[in-house]
């Protein structure tokens, strides 16, 4: 696993060592907050990469220093082989973004807007093949502000196609989308990758990046911490993997100690709930039945699940120490 | 598989006049098409010339009333589109995103300036020919040097305002822009020396108004069209005003 990555040949945006303080803040007697202490990243073409982490990890900081929206306080960006903070419009118009509140303004109806941004570039896609493609025709006569957020995602990626850019950053793309939305935006990316664009998205759902990315970069309080492929992150704690809970409610003070064995521990996790975790088998299944009927006791309900993806991602986070020394790492306010 | 990605030619820009000039005709369009900046824009500076001609309040002041009340209301226009209507649209463009939006497309921060700057001149143009014809129904006859001096001074104005406008609109947050900018047009309006000369108030307020950016530039376009001058003194003031309050905006003004 490498934090500090090599420029490779097909990388379209490289992000080393990136730093951001933000302030002064008031609440910190005028001090400079950190909000990213350490991240590093590639995103290559024809690949879908995720920045992973939860409500503000930094990945929204992160990908708005990449495409020059925010300035960087140390650490070095590379954007199609340029600075983004002193990029040019040839730049610009080679990069997609979709940004996380939208950016459209409210008064503007769908398909006027989008052909405002397609006259910004000289060679834009067909607005009304966009508007097709992603189901915007239905409500193009409608302004901004009455659609629905999944509609309004979907004007926002159709204007950050319009220049058909080879880099596309799509922040928090899933929120707010019905199915049929999601559906639709999730075919349009894997489509995108398909043509060889490099994106660069941010989600916190784990769903989202095990259905879309190639490549994952989980970020946690404004560090990259671990990075791989779906599989390969999984891979990192098989034993997580066999994890899984049964939650029973029943009458409390029940002694439990039957139940638990070397590879189960069971506790009461509040009066008259109880919580079975481990790598649970069809054995334990029947061990709870005898111990049900052994004690007279009837659970007013089971909850059997298979410990979730994203608990073995936050799992992930929490344990692994970051790979490379920073002597920031312990001090996030400066000065 | 659909080839809408996959055949068309890469991103890019169109060229830097063709996007300004995009962007000023697209915020002009939506500056009129809004209902409440037209009553801004148009209906209330012109109930004010009605108002400043059919009522007694300049008489002694010069030969003609409406000769006297077309100058300051020009320059009210200015301050009408420029700060308060370009302050509240940027205000609210600000806190939905689109400045942030736009300034990654080609277009950019400072295009989308020169944007707001050009839908700025296309409004007030607009203004200017509409209460020019309706004053001159009314009466009056400016001189043609008196024209080509009171133009550029009201588009110098008009970047002062829209300068100050931003800064508001940059800083803080669009409900005070909204409140901010409607309050300082009433007042400027009303006591600011930009349709009222400053010789109509105290020798106090009129010292204080001479300072003001709506006092200097009611005082140049009235020099400028009654008298066919530049009043020095008025130019200078506007000049620093539209300087600081650009360098002002260009340090303080907050994109998200």
């Amino acid at each position: 696993m490498t934090l500090t990555p090599n420029s490779a040949p097909d990388a379209a945006l490289v992000i080393t060592g990136l730093v951001k303080d933000v302030g002064p803040i008031p609440a910190l007697d005028g001090r400079m907050k950190r909000i990213i202490s350490n991240i590093s990243l590639q995103a290559r073409f024809g690949e879908v990469t995720a920045l992973l982490g939860a409500n503000g990890a930094g990945k929204t900081t992160t990908i708005e220093c990449a495409q020059g929206l925010q300035n960087r306080t140390a650490g070095t960006i590379s954007l199609l082989g340029q600075d983004p903070e002193n990029a040019g419009a040839a730049l610009r118009a080679r990069v997609g973004v979709m940004l996380q509140d939208g950016g459209l303004p409210p008064a503007a109806r769908p398909v006027a807007l989008l052909r405002h941004v397609a006259r910004l570039y000289s060679n834009p896609l067909s607005v009304d093949a966009l508007v097709d493609r992603l189901g915007i025709a239905e409500f193009s006569a409608t302004t901004i502000r009455r659609l629905s957020g999944g509609q309004k995602q979907r004007v926002a990626l159709a204007a950050s196609l319009l220049g058909n850019p080879e880099v596309l950053f799509l922040d928090e793309p899933s929120a707010g989308l019905d199915p049929q939305s999601r559906l639709m935006v999730f075919e349009l990316i894997r489509e995108l990758r398909d043509a060889g664009k490099a994106i660069v998205l941010t989600t916190h759902l784990l769903d989202d990046a095990q259905r879309l990315a190639d490549y994952v970069y989980i970020v946690n309080h404004g560090e990259s911490v671990t990075e791989g492929t779906v599989p390969e992150l999984l891979s990192q704690s098989t034993a997580s993997q066999s994890q899984r809970t049964m939650t029973f409610e029943a009458g409390p003070g029940l002694d439990t100690s039957a139940l638990a064995h070397e590879h189960v521990h069971c506790e009461e996790t509040r009066p008259g709930s109880y919580r079975l975790a481990g790598a649970l088998e069809p054995a334990d299944l029947a061990r709870f039945g005898q111990w049900c009927a052994r004690l007279g006791v009837m659970p007013t309900s089971v909850h059997l699940a298979s410990q979730s993806l994203e608990d073995v991602f936050l799992a992930i986070a929490a344990s692994r120490e970051p790979a490379t020394v920073k002597p920031h790492a312990l001090k996030t306010e400066i000065r | 598989m659909s080839t809408l990605f996959h055949d068309a030619p890469a991103g890019l820009p169109a060229s830097l006049p063709r996007r300004v000039l995009n962007q000023g005709r697209y915020e002009a369009a939506a500056m009129l098409r809004n209902g409440e900046q037209l009553v801004l824009m148009i209906v209330m500076p012109l109930l004010g010339l009605v108002a400043l001609a059919v009522t007694p309040i300049l008489n002694g002041m010069g030969d003609s009333r409406i000769n006297i009340a077309t100058p300051g209301i020009l320059a009210l226009c200015a301050l009408s589109t420029a700060f308060t209507g370009q302050g509240i649209a940027t205000g609210f463009d600000r806190r939905y995103g689109v400045l942030r939006f736009l300034s990654t497309t080609p277009l950019g921060k400072a295009g989308l300036i020169a944007g707001k700057v050009i839908a700025v001149l296309v409004a007030l143009a607009i203004q200017v020919a509409i209460i020019s014809t309706v004053a001159a129904f009314m009466g009056w006859r400016p001189s043609a040097a008196g024209v080509a001096l009171g133009i550029p001074l009201l588009i110098l104005g008009a970047a002062t305002f829209t300068a100050l406008g931003l800064l508001i609109a940059g800083t803080v947050r669009p409900e005070a822009t909204l409140a901010i900018t409607n309050l300082g047009w009433i007042l400027l309006a009303a006591l600011g020396g930009i349709v009222l000369p400053a010789a109509k108030f105290s020798a106090t307020m009129a010292g204080i108004v001479a300072w003001l950016p709506s006092g200097a530039l009611g005082t140049l376009m009235r020099a400028a069209l009654l008298q066919g001058r530049i009043d020095v003194f008025s130019i200078v003031i506007l000049l620093a005003w539209a300087v600081a309050g650009s360098i002002a905006a260009i340090k303080w003004f907050k994109w998200n």
